[in-house]
């Protein structure tokens, strides 16, 4: 209880703020000025210091140059502004508290705040399956993919080079001239190339295969494609033995100017479409690949409006809450009922009973849920053929069993903590309150109504609610027991009886062939959304509660 | 405080301190008051032990198929343990280093970054302090498992960026893992430096120790407890996590035990049973291991947060 008292007045304290200079003998020598860079002495922990910081920066540096290379300004100027506060705040006498912070800031600016708000934007895009990147990247994979042989095409003499580990190709060309050019670098003049025979034998900065070394990695030679110029349309050279090399053109032809695809076997024309992201032709047919663009709040009214996923989801919404109460209710309701049975001094042994009672907590979350999937199965599972003799149960397969098989693994997994909450919180409780309440005659039923349950509530309430939230996004339980099955075959998207929330959007973003991140992101921050209600409604309720107390 | 509750728990002293001198009760009445409650104790005691039995006589069991392990402890043999890691196909050993390595290395990161942030802010007085702890409390709603999808697409960027610690890394991992080492447990371990009397720090601050060596040497061994609790927490969690590990770690060869097992049980679920029992009780060893070692300093640290509030 000490700790929630306030701290002595501040007036020693706002000495210690300032570090080490303000100390009147510091080991660290005579005391400069106080400035932002001060004069740094040279103790032990100063040169653990600049090396850690002479890491941080080098590594940092790394980073801006591999993202200027990459041209992510974005990430660039992140690293620039991280490593400009880094060296700031440890290398100045002030902003002690920053030293302390800042290492732990880091992480979470970019692993949670960055990813929420990026959860955040994604939820107002079509990012998914077949809309994965930039509208030239997916002319570029439109094209590729109906690339033929062009008729009577020349034919280029080709030696397979390497650069490190990276493939090439290096061509001479009809004229004669050598050429050097790799997937993702269209074909351009080789320097230094040496020419014997009509074919590149040597070349500067690559290293030539020989046949054997080809035959080695022939499955990649034969799956490279070196573009014969930036414009997509010109097409790209190919080999199907690794010494000659022929162009493949796609038989589609983009017109950048235009913004359109026109499929030249049939004369169909896609015109690109900014609001879908795809290349839609007049009948509305769109091409397979396209790619990512702001789509508005098209995600969340599908979720809320379109009646093919709205039913689903509100089905599993339900269900959630449904098996986030239960689950408190019940791990609740028997770890305090075992509690309260074993708080009594007479019980012999209670020591070894709490320590095996605590077992199931002990036993990692995710091999628990599997293990009872193996218990629960209907054909062989132990549950059906040792304990019910043999019955038939389908526990994981029906719709409802699934349900009542999650809640049961979530109990055995659960209860030990509640029952370690209670009797922690029982024992906290004083005798003379009882003693009170015997005085004033009451029957041991009403003493736990009116005295034991409003005084642990007390103190439990703020890790039932957030047992609550946790139990709300409980992944491992349900995704590893069930699958979030058995399967409802009559809903457009992949979902099942036993689904909650999370692993509903775990079957959205990763499950089928088709990946709908946009569409996931969005349930998610409902999902958020939703939690962080419940939290506040209940965090005030418990204030009340605790006034009451 | 922690150490009183902790001997409490573990039951040196019962609730109700004997007002009166036990005195033998008659048997009816024992039965009524005392009886009873091993009745229910033995019978939780069952629910709660026989997954673990029964999990243990299936790793046991040549057999090998899940109709096979239902006899408990029938026949015992090593078999299962012997197939789990000479299956090439499935390398447990490596997952298993995999995955103490991954939760080792995340849990002593968080502990060390959580106490550094809970040191700045319970014993300096800073503009912004409130307002970081608020906020720090916000974003803690916002658990990081639901922003998975955008750690997925973000650990994709930055495999093209940087490899080594993008998709398919096992770094990477750990560093999305300490994005969360802030939050949570910020708030558990800013509540025990308080209970730390500030004088400790003044006395050392005299003696002419700096504020790191104060937090080092001083500090940081007087919060051992909450450390302990938070370390163990933050490996079991990491231990645990399926969802993360899943979609960051592609190759077999560097995958966890969570995302290892699942596979034997998703495929193939009744051949298998036995290697994946095996498994199991190996993967759960350590933990456990930890559990009992650690058990005084979780159960204080959990009632120490219930009666906190």
């Amino acid at each position: 209880m000490s700790r929630t008292t306030t701290p002595p007045a501040a007036s020693p304290r706002s000495r210690t703020a300032r570090g080490p200079s303000a100390g009147p003998a510091g080991p660290d020598g005579p005391r400069g000025p106080r400035t932002w860079i001060g004069a740094q002495t040279f103790s032990a922990g100063f040169v653990v210091k600049l090396v850690l910081v002479g890491l941080v920066d080098a590594l940092g540096v790394y980073g801006v140059l591999a993202s200027a290379a990459q041209q992510q300004w974005g990430v660039l100027a992140f690293l620039v502004a991280a490593l400009l506060v880094v060296n700031l705040v440890y290398f100045s006498r002030r902003a002690v508290p920053g030293k302390y912070l800042v290492p732990g800031l880091v992480f979470l600016l970019v692993y949670q705040v960055f990813v929420v708000a990026y959860t955040g934007w994604t939820a107002f895009t079509n990012y998914g399956d077949g809309h994965n990147s930039t509208r030239e990247d997916a002319v570029e994979a439109i094209l590729v993919q109906d690339e033929a042989r062009v008729p009577d095409s020349p034919t280029y003499a080709l030696s397979v080079v390497t650069r490190g580990d990276e493939l090439a190709f290096a061509v001479v060309d009809p004229e004669g001239d050598a050429l050097v050019g790799a997937t993702e670098q269209p074909l351009e003049p080789a320097d230094g190339a040496d020419v014997e025979g009509g074919r590149a034998v040597a070349l500067d900065g690559y290293d030539v295969l020989d046949f054997a070394q080809v035959v080695a990695r022939q499955s990649d030679v034969f799956a490279m494609r070196v573009p014969l110029s930036d414009d997509p349309n010109d097409g790209s050279l190919r080999t199907t033995d690794g010494s000659a090399g022929y162009v493949y053109a796609s038989t589609m032809v983009y017109d950048e100017a235009a913004g359109t695809i026109t499929d030249t076997t049939t004369g169909t024309v896609y015109t690109a479409d900014e609001t879908e992201g795809s290349f839609v032709a007049e009948d509305g047919t769109a091409l397979g690949t396209g790619w990512r663009v702001f789509v508005g709040l098209e995600n969340f009214s599908r979720v809320l409006a379109d009646p093919s996923l709205r039913g689903p989801f509100v089905g599993v919404l339900l269900w959630t809450f449904g098996f986030a109460i239960g689950s408190v209710v019940l791990t609740f309701g028997l770890g305090l009922f075992l509690a309260i049975t074993l708080n009594d001094w007479r019980v012999r042994g209670r020591t070894v009973y709490r320590s095996l009672l605590i077992l199931p907590y002990a036993f990692p979350a995710f091999l628990s849920a599997l293990v009872w999937r193996g218990m629960l199965n209907r054909d062989f599972g132990f549950v059906n053929q040792t304990l019910l003799g043999g019955a038939e149960i389908p526990w994981l397969t029906d719709p409802v069993l699934a349900k009542v098989a999650v809640l049961t693994v979530n109990l055995w997994l659960g209860f030990p903590y509640m029952f370690l909450i209670c009797t922690g919180a029982l024992q906290s409780i004083p005798h003379e309150v009882y003693e009170a309440g015997r005085l004033d005659g009451a029957k041991p039923w009403r003493m736990f109504r009116s005295l034991t349950m409003p005084l642990l509530l007390v103190s439990t309430a703020p890790l039932l609610i957030s047992s609550f939230a946790f139990n709300f996004n409980n992944f491992n339980v349900v995704y590893l027991t069930t699958e979030g099955g058995p399967q409802d075959l009559s809903a457009p998207v992949d979902v099942g009886a036993s689904d909650i929330l999370i692993t509903f959007v775990y079957k959205i973003a990763f499950g089928g062939v088709n990946r709908q991140y946009g569409l996931a992101c969005a349930i998610s921050i409902l999902i958020f959304l939703i939690v962080a209600t419940v939290s506040a409604i209940s965090f005030r309720k418990t204030r009340a509660l605790e006034e009451l107390g | 405080m922690a150490t009183d509750q902790t001997t409490a728990v573990r039951g040196t002293r019962g609730s109700r301190t004997a007002p009166d001198a036990p005195r033998r009760l008659s048997p009816r009445r024992w039965w009524r008051e005392v009886g009873w409650r091993h009745v229910v104790a033995l019978v939780a005691l069952v629910f709660a032990i026989f997954p673990i039995l029964y999990i243990v006589s299936s790793s046991l069991n040549p057999s090998g198929s899940l109709t096979g392990s239902n006899r408990l402890f029938g026949t015992v043999a090593l078999d299962n343990y012997v197939d789990l890691f000479t299956d090439p196909v499935h390398p447990y050993a490596k997952w298993f280093v995999n995955t103490l390595v991954i939760a080792g290395v995340t849990a002593v990161g968080t502990v060390f970054l959580g106490a550094c942030a809970a040191y700045a802010f319970s014993r300096f007085r800073f503009r912004g302090r409130r307002g970081g702890l608020l906020s720090l409390l916000l974003i803690q709603m916002f658990p990081q498992l639901l922003a998975y999808v955008a750690i997925f697409l973000l650990m994709v960027m930055l495999r093209d960026l940087f490899p080594a610690i993008g998709l398919g890394s096992r770094l990477g991992l750990i560093l999305v893992y300490l994005g969360g080492a802030l939050g949570v447990n910020t708030y558990l371990m800013y509540g025990f430096f308080n209970t730390v009397p500030r004088e400790l720090d003044e006395a050392a601050t005299l003696d002419g120790a700096s504020h790191a060596q104060t937090f080092f040497t001083i500090i940081l061994r007087l919060v051992a407890p909450i450390l302990a609790v938070v370390g163990l927490l933050s490996f079991v969690g990491t231990f645990s996590d399926f969802l993360i590990a899943s979609i960051v770690l592609v190759d077999p060869d560097k995958q966890t035990l969570a995302v290892g097992l699942y596979q034997y049980v998703s495929q193939r679920f009744s051949e298998y049973w036995g290697v994946f029992a095996a498994g199991a009780v190996l993967a759960a060893v350590p933990v456990i291991l930890l559990f009992q070692f650690l058990q005084r300093y979780i159960v204080s640290g959990l009632t120490a947060g219930s009666v906190k509030g």
